[in-house]
């Protein structure tokens, strides 16, 4: 893909900095990893230091154990911890991959043009690389404004960064984990509950005698306590009902599994509502007490039969009605998880509303085996003498006059911003990025491409050599969560609890952390009076000594647990007054309807693929967390490549046979730009395919992950934004098959 | 003492998080596995299709076709059943990997011929193995079968269970419960 | 439609999904062994018939190819070993029931008569082929190896005492050869997790398969027509005894377990069938039988074509036997 301005450059052939350990891929790592004994070491002979993991989100707290000569042996998680509970996942415990693996950032890189006009990275001193990123803000803030940049974080580097932009006057941040993920769920619950989800979900499943999930495929989805918590409801024999149209891992354990047609939920829910409502079976005492709305929800849902809803979804009356009189005769311990990647078809914050709603019948929401209102031990900030300059204009002004109900940035909006046809007053002109690659995330990326043509600056802090790092005009070089500090990890759960990091090895190549790079720039950017402290580890040993610990004490245990006096569920005598406009659980959302959206969820019906086409329906696999962890070499040994799910039924129509290369194009003509292969099962719907997201990398320089499958991003072309908070809906995709490779110039769209 | 593992069909999502532990653990090189999981699916979309997965490693057999192979006795059983290579009696000829009707075994790039263990470095020490501990659904069940109460003993009574290849008369201790 | 899928992408070397621990050496070694076997059991046997002057070549000449082409199976071996520097521990250990540790100690032993054999001959063996070809440069060799001997101090006391006891010896030496051709065999069939490999006509099979080319070898380095005459004769017995052992194979194959008839099924439709049925039996058993037959009735076919045939036809026997024992298995991947 070549821009005109910025070069795709492969980070190839680096100087003799980049060659720090030569060798063959498995030598390097095997080396390093049996540098001990070539047979089992006992843990006596281990020492171990505490840590919480970053390889996902789930930020489950760990110990790292290392050997005498001071290599990272294995990780294992911190038994304590309320997120781990012993355990870690499978990319959590291989989670060492990410240290030793080769092909890592080594050095800061800056964007030079050679002589004959070509573009290539010059390797360059932290000193230099931080000098020319200051240069370039104070440029930004000159001719534009302190306003006109954005930041784009994930995960553990974003507290250092949103810090630094907050000094230097900036508040325009996103995750893509809200419009690309998350947001509508918390959109859809806050409506309802007046609270949002956050992570992990405040679903009481390890005590439901029911879960629902609509389309989360748990266990695929492989977060450390939530399956460790259905697999305890397993154990209690709870029922467990999947709304898929696929036969996903929890499907294939479900009492009832819903094949649903794609998109077509909200009408299975809406039918669900009725038959709760109208076959009397929803919690009527509860609703009397803390619910507004009932009686509109009821008129509102008076024909939406399981056989209407039928005729939609494909799916049977019968186990509609069975389903729904499952769950009631579980509730209140009855709960539908709110999910995750919610982001789907651009109504979705009505579907996570309806869910919500459902959850509220149920009686669920406040009782045990349905949603607890999670606690939490806040960490005080450190005590700086400056104070915040305040922006002109922040993402609020340029999102909530159309999303109304976006909590946070969306990157959607700021990668609008920054094309050159964007109003000047509101136009980003530089780009900071740490900790997600836009290029197995965001999708439209003919969008995306023309935005970053129009910055004058585009900072990458990654690990790895992502494909996003060829676009940057500068790479930093992040050390990983096992070789740096952090601040805590203290989010909501059943018990307030803070979790600690702090390194275990020190950094390899020149990589620095994420608080150390924030420091050094906001020290060139002239903020030194927000940089009173002179390392990250000043900072949490002030902070746990405000909450009664130390940073001797956190080192020790890991994890530390706080009393609080707040209850996790509703008192059955408390008048509980919820943070919405009525101070009740709101059926019918009068933020909504003041909003002027939609206060009850509505059917809309979406796109269906023409003949030919398929639905693209894609998920996750349990070893890998998006497409972070393809090059990761004990992770990509599980799974080096996704392929095509096909029904074999559809297969034989097109002459495909198991394990056919096939590449894949979508209804507006992008081709895929390489093949993988095709996967007959019985375990998906003859009208859709299903891949897994993250593959198809392309940047040489990720020597394991490189050409292997194929990635969906480039494929979700049509997206749906969801009016309420701007998330970008991405299942309305379809496509079809190429049984022979295309040729160069379809490859290339 | 005969040790045994159980393995619940039932709740394995194939995360193969028991595949990297036992690597970390038992310095397992890359491109080699001492456990894994397979997955089975049978039926037609969408009234009868099923799926369940596996995980599987070296089965500890009663009558252990690769011990009785094994011209020098590398090969051989210890306190428990559990079955062990000797490093630097082991010639490398690969019988034991013929003799396996589970593929349990692999040549290390050292020389000798490697397999699961059942972490009998751990089991010394009181523990379970890497596989059972870091298991996030607790699906992996291991214990002492001649021990009524022990935890394998307790699924395999409460359960139905099968083995693999019964037919090659070997006489497996890895239990699949259904 | 069913699927059994690895997920951890259990990928080992050699192991999963195909295995092939045991290639072309084991092949070649397995082809030797009964070779070896066969020459060794013929020079004994027609010995004790008291033919050792009217067939020099089956008792005399042909014995010293066997300790040659055991010493290189041998080397083979170890050199195929993935743990070679440890090869020694083979003979610190003695262990009834492992095939591999008995036939490791047959071997050993065959050794000690397979070369004392030869050596006891080694002047009628320089006479007869100075006799047939006086160019050739290998008699050179044997008689600076002759004179060699005659100067080791300890040789003679032994070769005394086996000329004293050549009888007794010879007789033991059958029973080892037979070991021999048969432990090729059953080095296989003990090996139940292979379904083509466990059964029991697997070691009887090999032996005549082995004892079956030397007599083809013997055959064709004879130039006494009485003695490859009586070769020829052999011959079709063995061979019609090698299909009858063949045909009760698969007959056990296919009335065993699912297993097994999976296993005959690669022979039968599956990716050896050719290879098996067109090169092992027709190319290296009934063509052969074809042109003895010829022979016998008067046609003259040129000796070595039978015979060329009858041992490639064995060695690609002993390829096809590793490689598709490997292919077969229980199917639980």
């Amino acid at each position: 893909m070549k821009t005109t301005r910025r070069q795709f450059i492969k980070i190839a052939g680096m100087g003799t900095a980049g060659v720090a350990i030569a060798g063959s891929v498995f030598g390097s790592v095997q080396k390093a990893a049996e540098k001990s004994l070539s047979t089992s070491t006992s843990d006596s002979e281990l020492t171990r230091t505490p840590t919480y993991c970053e390889v996902c989100f789930w930020k489950c707290a760990a110990w790292v154990y290392k050997d005498k000569e001071g290599n990272i042996k294995k990780l294992i998680g911190n038994e304590e911890d309320q997120h781990a509970r012993g355990k870690l996942c499978p990319r959590g415990t291989g989670g060492l991959g990410m240290y030793y693996d080769e092909n890592r950032l080594k050095k800061p890189l800056i964007r030079r043009t050679g002589a004959d006009g070509n573009q290539f990275y010059e390797e360059v001193e932290w000193n230099e690389a931080i000098g020319f990123i200051a240069k370039k803000m104070k440029g930004i803030k000159k001719d534009y404004g302190k306003e006109h940049m954005a930041l784009f974080v994930h995960g553990a580097p974003a507290k250092h960064f949103e810090y630094l932009f907050k000094a230097f006057g900036n508040e325009n941040h996103s995750e893509p984990a809200y419009a690309q993920c998350a947001g509508p769920r918390e959109a859809g619950f806050f409506a309802t509950f007046g609270s949002g989800v956050g992570s992990p979900e405040p679903a009481d499943m390890q005590n439901s005698k029911c879960i629902i999930f609509i389309g989360n495929h748990v266990g695929e989805n492989m977060h450390n306590s939530f399956v460790q918590e259905v697999s305890t409801a397993i154990d209690n024999k709870a029922d467990i009902i999947v709304v898929d149209p696929r036969l996903s891992t929890v499907a294939a354990k479900a009492t009832h599994w819903l094949p649903i047609k794609p998109g077509t939920d909200i009408a299975l829910l809406l039918a669900w509502m009725h038959v709760l409502i109208y076959d009397e079976l929803y919690d009527k005492e509860y609703i009397d007490k803390y619910a507004y709305g009932f009686e509109e929800l009821k008129a509102h849902v008076a024909n939406y039969t399981p056989e209407w809803a039928a005729g939609i979804t494909t799916i049977d009356p019968e186990l509609i009605k069975k389903s729904a009189y499952t769950m009631a005769a579980a509730a209140p311990a009855a709960v539908i998880h709110p999910g995750r990647h919610t982001t789907w078809y651009g109504d979705d914050t009505q579907r996570e509303r309806a869910m919500a709603m459902i959850n509220a019948l149920l009686g669920a929401y406040g009782r045990r085996g349905g949603m607890y209102m999670g606690v939490k031990q806040k960490l005080p900030k450190y005590p700086i003498e400056a104070e915040f300059p305040e922006p002109h204009w922040s993402w609020k002004d340029i999102t909530k006059q159309k999303y109304k109900n976006a909590a946070v940035g969306l990157t959607n909006v700021l990668i609008e911003a920054s094309l050159p046809s964007f109003p000047k007053e509101h136009q980003i002109k530089g780009w900071f990025i740490a900790g997600t690659s836009f290029i197995n995330t965001i999708p439209d990326r003919k969008k995306m491409f023309e935005a970053m043509d129009n910055q004058d600056l585009i900072v990458v802090v990654d690990t790895m050599p992502m494909e996003m790092t060829g676009y940057a005009d500068v790479v930093l070089p992040e050390s990983t969560y096992l070789e740096r500090h952090d601040y805590s990890r203290g989010g909501k759960n059943r018990i307030a609890q803070v979790a600690f990091r702090m390194p275990a090895v020190e950094p390899m190549y020149d990589s620095k952390p994420a608080w150390w790079i924030a420091r050094e720039l906001g020290h060139k950017l002239g903020l030194h009076a927000f940089y009173p402290w002179k390392n990250l580890e000043q900072v949490l040993d002030w902070q746990f000594k405000q909450v009664g610990s130390s940073l001797e004490e956190m080192k020790k245990i890991g994890v530390k647990t706080f009393d609080s006096n707040e209850s996790i569920y509703l008192l059955p005598n408390e008048d509980f007054e919820f943070n919405t406009n009525t101070g009740k659980i709101e059926l019918y959302s009068t933020d909504f309807a003041e909003k002027g959206y939609d206060p009850l969820p509505k059917f809309t019906r979406h796109e269906s693929p023409d003949a030919g086409f398929y639905h693209l329906v894609y998920g996750r696999a349990p070893m890998h967390t998006f497409g972070r962890t393809q090059n990761n070499p004990y992770l990509s040994e599980l799974m080096d490549t996704n392929n095509v799910w096909i029904n074999p039924r559809t297969a034989k129509l097109w002459g495909i046979d198991n394990g056919d290369d096939i590449w894949l194009q979508n209804q507006d003509g992008v081709v895929s730009e390489f093949s993988a292969k095709a996967r007959l099962t019985e375990r998906i719907r003859p009208d859709s395919v299903y891949m897994v997201h993250g593959f198809g990398h392309t940047n040489k320089k990720l020597s394991r992950a490189v050409g292997k499958g194929i990635n969906d991003i480039p494929l979700i072309t049509r997206v749906k934004i969801d009016p309420i908070m701007g998330g970008t809906g991405m299942r309305n995709n379809f496509v079809t098959f190429l049984t022979e490779k295309p040729k160069k110039e379809e490859a290339e769209s | 003492m005969r040790y045994a593992m159980a393995m619940d069909t039932r709740k394995c999502v194939g995360c193969s998080d028991c595949v990297v532990a036992c690597q970390t653990e038992n310095n397992v090189p890359l491109g080699f596995c001492r456990d894994w999981i397979v997955e089975a699916v049978k039926g037609t979309y969408p009234e009868t299709v099923q799926m369940h997965f596996k995980s599987e490693r070296c089965m500890h057999c009663e009558n252990t076709p690769c011990v009785r192979t094994c011209p020098t006795g590398a090969s051989h059983v210890i306190e428990g059943g559990i079955v062990k290579v000797t490093h630097n009696e082991c010639i490398g000829c690969g019988a034991c990997i013929e003799a396996c009707p589970y593929d349990a075994r692999y040549v290390h790039p050292e020389g000798y011929i490697d397999k699961c263990t059942f972490c009998d470095h751990r089991i010394a020490q009181g523990m379970n193995t890497a596989c059972v501990d870091v298991c996030p659904t607790s699906c992996l069940i291991f214990g002492d079968l001649d021990d009524p109460k022990s935890p394998v003993s307790m699924a395999l009574k409460e359960n139905d269970w099968y083995v693999l290849a019964p037919e090659a008369g070997t006489k497996p201790q890895l239990y699949f419960l259904k | 439609m069913e699927e059994i899928i690895n997920v951890s992408g259990k990928m080992i070397p050699h192991v999963s999904p195909h295995l092939e621990i045991w290639g072309t050496v084991i092949a070649l070694y397995l082809f030797f062994g009964g070779l070896a076997a066969g020459l060794i059991f013929f020079a004994n046997f027609f010995y004790l018939k008291g033919k050792e002057d009217s067939m020099p070549m089956t008792v005399k000449v042909a014995s010293m190819i066997a300790p040659i082409i055991i010493i290189i199976g041998l080397m083979l071996l170890v050199y195929d070993l993935h743990h070679w520097m440890y090869f020694w521990q083979l003979f610190l250990h003695v262990r009834m029931e492992s095939p591999m540790s008995w036939g490791a100690w047959t071997l050993s032993i065959i050794m000690i008569p397979a070369i004392l054999w030869p050596l006891h001959y080694l002047e009628d063996i320089i006479e007869y082929l100075q006799e047939r070809n006086p160019k050739c440069k290998f008699t050179g060799l044997l008689i600076w190896a002759n004179n060699l001997i005659k100067k080791l101090p300890v040789l003679p006391w032994v070769m005394k005492i086996f000329r004293n006891n050549r009888r007794v010896i010879a007789y033991l030496t059958i029973y080892l050869s037979i070991i021999l051709g048969v432990y090729t065999g059953i080095l296989l069939s003990a090996f139940n997790a292979r379904p083509l490999w466990n059964s029991a006509i697997l070691g009887p099979l090999f032996l005549t398969s082995g004892v079956s080319t030397a007599a083809a070898l013997i055959m064709w380095l004879s130039n006494d027509p009485a003695e490859r005459k009586m070769y020829s004769k052999i011959d079709l017995l063995l061979i019609a005894v090698e299909l009858f052992f063949i045909i009760h194979l698969f007959m056990g194959m296919l009335s065993g377990g699912v297993a097994q008839v999976e296993a005959a099924q690669l022979f039968l439709g599956g990716p050896f069938t050719a290879t098996f049925w067109v090169l092992i039996v027709g190319m290296g058993l009934v063509i052969p039988a074809i042109l003895e037959i010829l022979e016998l009735s008067g046609y003259h076919i040129p000796i070595g074509i039978p015979a060329f045939l009858i041992l490639l036809g064995g060695l690609i026997f002993r390829f096809v036997m590793v490689y598709g024992g490997q292919a077969s298995s229980f199917n639980i991947l």
